[in-house]
């Protein structure tokens, strides 16, 4: 139901899914029963819902109700069929055929085919589209619609990541938009699509309403209406969920640990809380002569306490990352190289390097020159200003001088990411279940515009991830990523720093919600609210 | 007077040209572009798409050559689309969020008004009394204190705890099935905590503005004169006194013209009000040049607006104004 797809969270991450349950689990035998409106609270309005032309977390939440893909991520993160009934992939690993669902019907009753998803390929990679997610769609050669219900893509190279990008891909109805300027198309602001809730209206800044869809394809969602409320600031939203005026929110970690332990609280929410996609690190610029030693950067990682600083900024609410993988995923590698707070091995380190203190005034020099940079990281995030702070202080305490420089997020990206003038920066990535980590750490990947900005080059690594991208067997992709891991964590380019946990917090009324690998959401149209407890009648 | 006016208005035309020419070389100056926004750091986005959408926008020409673009559509009445996702019209985003703005901003200058004008006439008339001093306490206080904390704080008691007033937002759930009554109750019920907010931070101003006026007053000649005539000392204070403080009131009144549709961020963003505080902030985060551009010029139209009226009704209240 929600979508994956990377993308660098510029603010609070309130997205991503997955286990760890620790919540006051709801129990007791209630009977579902149809009816009933959950209001969620968003900190962000939507963009646009055509999700092919939005980039932002909230227009993804409200159109994963509204559209499908293809395929889709089961609970336990295993792609399953989902407009597609089924899929083969041909032995050379280069075509792969969509069996597609019979009898399934817009939202405005037209009926769905293969040609509404060769018409949303066609979208995807238009030039005239201005999407950010046509990369995946133009490693296709050929895209064919034989019959009404079979759809068949064809790749030059084996493409791993395919399946993935038809789970993440919407598809969007023909009729509605053939000959069109998409980009100036109704649908978005009032879309139509295939999935569980159609749109009823969109309140900018104010509220978007969903009503459930009777004729879903997997079955009519339990609860009846679904109401996003728009409030920006995260006291509000809190106080607005104890005054009982919103049922789903995400809670910060303060929140969640100070603010929710009432009685009073628990009688009327269930907490919930698993680790969410995405890592926080600390990305060296290895263009620059300091950090192109690897003991050097294997000395920082040392020297910063990263159980510290969960305790102190995420209060407690989260993990250790030690790669780019959340730790609870197949392709997590829990045998790479770890760095534990270990200050004197720092010291060590960074003797070996060449880095003394010889003038006495307890910075570090090499050649005359004393070991100071400076960390840059976005305006907007305190839970990344916070880790800038405690690892200030802690690199300080081996002779390493730190200044820590925040500043708004579009001069941000111009001025110092992009032409990659920057010593070291705190950012985070988040992402999802497909492994594939290309635009990242590719060497090829290190120009103005791309990812990899603090160009990591490594011909080992440039190998192993092209590998990767061709390789289907999961056995042998979990070889291929577990050497990258290694290769990662002996090598530092970044130190990661932690994977926060999603924190959410659902009215008590609500039942059906199983926590899973991925979360929450994944079974959202089978949630409901018993006869008796239902709140709204509308 | 015709031509005056005339005179004035044409004046403003060069005025506004150079507001908005001043106002799009420096908008522009700040790094980073709306393409950056929308593709970077997005794995799956392309350096093509950048250029497609520099093209696409406009933002590979000169910049002068942008601006005489943006001008010629202006001139036409279009304030171009929004670069941001939806590509709406920055008309359609700045009219579904000025109707609140102005709502919040007018009930709160007449809040200030009604409670700042009879505060600043007592603490003039019986300065250094008790009264006085508790008015200055109470008015500094609601200067003093971040407007933030202070409407948390009253959310959590009067929201939360007493069930009272709604937290935030501007309207309740069911508000369509309200009626006619129902739903000016329930609009009420929302504004009550902003414009109280609102408000209170702005009494300080105000009152101690009306107070030194009125100071300024008694001691005039013509006071004098009025007591010595023997006239009470409320038709004094009220008749006399009262009317000649009160005449600066009038340019502080032109001069919030344009902040009717000023929205503070903050505050907007506390009580989930979709108004113009926001939306010009997100525009200016999202480097939305047409939408920030357009927020400008009404801004300086109402701006230039506004001083005319203060300059027309001072002339009209004044008659020493009127005769030179």
């Amino acid at each position: 139901m929600r979508r994956f797809f990377l993308i660098l969270a510029g603010l609070l991450v309130l997205s991503g899914c997955q286990h760890q349950d620790t919540s006051t689990a709801p129990a007791g035998k209630a009977v579902p029963a149809y009816g009933d409106t959950l209001i969620e609270g968003t900190i962000g309005d939507a963009s646009t819902l055509l999700p092919v032309l939005a980039t932002d977390s909230a227009s993804f939440d409200v159109s994963g109700l509204i559209y499908n893909g293809l395929v889709r991520y089961n609970k336990d993160l295993k792609l399953v069929g989902d407009l597609a009934k089924s899929w083969q992939i041909s032995p050379d690993k280069l075509t792969i055929t969509f069996h597609l669902r019979k009898g399934v019907k817009w939202q405005d009753g037209a009926p769905f085919t293969s040609a509404d998803v060769l018409f949303t390929y066609r979208v995807y990679v238009d030039p005239k589209t201005p999407t950010a997610y046509a990369e995946d769609y133009k490693q296709v050669v050929k895209a064919e619609a034989p019959d009404p219900y079979t759809f068949r893509v064809t790749y030059a190279k084996p493409y791993a990541p395919a399946l993935d990008s038809w789970a993440s891909i919407s598809i969007l109805p023909r009729h509605l938009l053939e000959g069109k300027d998409i980009t100036k198309s109704p649908l978005a602001r009032h879309p139509i699509g295939t999935g569980p809730y159609r749109f009823v209206k969109w309140l900018p800044g104010q509220e978007i309403v969903l009503r459930a869809n009777p004729g879903y394809f997997r079955g009519e969602p339990y609860i009846h209406r679904v109401v996003y409320r728009i409030i920006p600031d995260s006291s509000t939203m809190f106080l607005e969920l104890e005054s009982g005026e919103l049922d789903y929110m995400g809670l910060t970690p303060l929140q969640y640990t100070r603010q929710t332990d009432t009685l009073a609280f628990r009688r009327r929410f269930n907490k919930y809380r698993y680790l969410s996609f995405g890592y926080t690190y600390l990305g060296y610029n290895l263009r620059r002569p300091m950090f192109q030693d690897r003991r050097v950067r294997q000395a920082i990682s040392y020297a910063i306490s990263k159980k510290e600083i969960i305790d102190g900024v995420l209060l407690g609410m989260g993990e250790v990352a030690t790669g780019p993988y959340k730790p609870d995923t197949w392709v997590y590698d829990p045998n790479v190289k770890r760095y534990p707070y270990d200050p004197a091995k720092a010291r060590k380190l960074l003797a070996e390097a060449g880095w003394r203190d010889t003038n006495g005034d307890g910075i570090l020099e090499k050649d005359g020159k004393p070991f100071s940079f400076t960390i840059v990281t976005n305006q907007g995030n305190d839970q990344r200003v916070q880790t800038g702070e405690i690892i200030q202080r802690r690199l300080r305490e081996v002779g390493i001088d730190v200044h820590l420089r925040v500043i708004e997020w579009a001069t941000f990206l111009k001025d110092f990411i992009q032409p990659g003038n920057f010593d070291a920066t705190i950012l985070g990535w988040s992402g999802g279940p497909e492994p594939d980590q290309y635009t990242i750490w590719s060497s090829t990947q290190t120009g103005p515009h791309q990812l990899n900005f603090i160009d990591f080059r490594n011909a080992e690594v440039d190998k192993l991830l092209e590998e990767g991208r061709r390789t289907f067997d999961r056995k042998k992709r979990k070889k291929i990523y577990d050497r990258f891991q290694e290769i990662l964590a002996e090598d530092q380019p970044y130190t990661f720093l932690y994977v926060p946990d999603a924190l959410p917090a659902v009215a008590k009324r609500v039942h059906g919600i199983k926590p899973a690998p991925v979360g929450i959401q994944y079974n959202f149209i089978k949630w409901y609210v018993p006869k008796n407890e239902q709140k709204y009648s509308r | 007077m015709l031509t005056y006016l005339s005179k004035r208005l044409l004046m403003m035309l060069p005025l506004l040209l150079g507001i908005t020419l001043i106002s799009f070389m420096v908008i522009h100056l700040a790094p980073g572009e709306p393409t950056d926004l929308q593709t970077a750091m997005n794995p799956k986005a392309s350096a093509q798409l950048q250029q497609r959408l520099r093209t696409e926008y406009g933002l590979d020409k000169p910049i002068l050559v942008q601006y005489g673009e943006w001008v010629s559509r202006l001139a036409r009445f279009d304030f171009g689309n929004s670069f941001s996702q939806d590509r709406r019209p920055v008309i359609d985003k700045i009219r579904e969020r000025l109707p609140i703005t102005i709502l919040i901003n007018v009930l709160s200058i007449a809040l200030i008004l009604v409670v700042s004008i009879p505060i600043g006439i007592l603490s003039a008339t019986k300065r250094n009394s008790l009264f006085d001093r508790l008015t200055t306490i109470f008015v500094f206080i609601g200067f003093a204190a971040p407007s933030f904390w202070l409407a948390l704080l009253l959310m959590d008691y009067l929201g939360v705890h007493l069930g009272l007033l709604p937290v935030a937002g501007i309207k309740s759930l069911g508000f369509e099935y309200l009626g006619w009554g129902g739903k000016v109750m329930d609009i009420l019920r929302h504004l009550m905590l902003p414009v109280f907010i609102s408000a209170f931070g702005g009494l300080a101003g105000f009152s101690r503005y009306v107070r030194s006026n009125m100071l300024e007053v008694v001691r005039q000649d013509y006071i004098l004169t009025a007591r010595a005539k023997g006239l009470s000392e409320r038709s004094v204070i009220y008749k006399h006194a009262l009317r000649n403080a009160l005449l600066p009131v009038i340019t502080i009144l032109g001069l919030s013209v344009p902040g009717l549709i000023g929205g503070s961020v903050i505050f907007e963003t506390i009580f989930a009000i979709p108004g113009m505080g926001k939306l010009f902030y997100d525009g200016v985060m999202m480097r939305d040049y047409p939408l920030i551009m357009g927020i400008l010029v009404i801004g300086a139209i109402l701006t230039l607006i506004g001083n005319l009226l203060a300059d027309i009704s001072y002339a009209l209240a004044d008659p020493r104004i009127r005769n030179s």
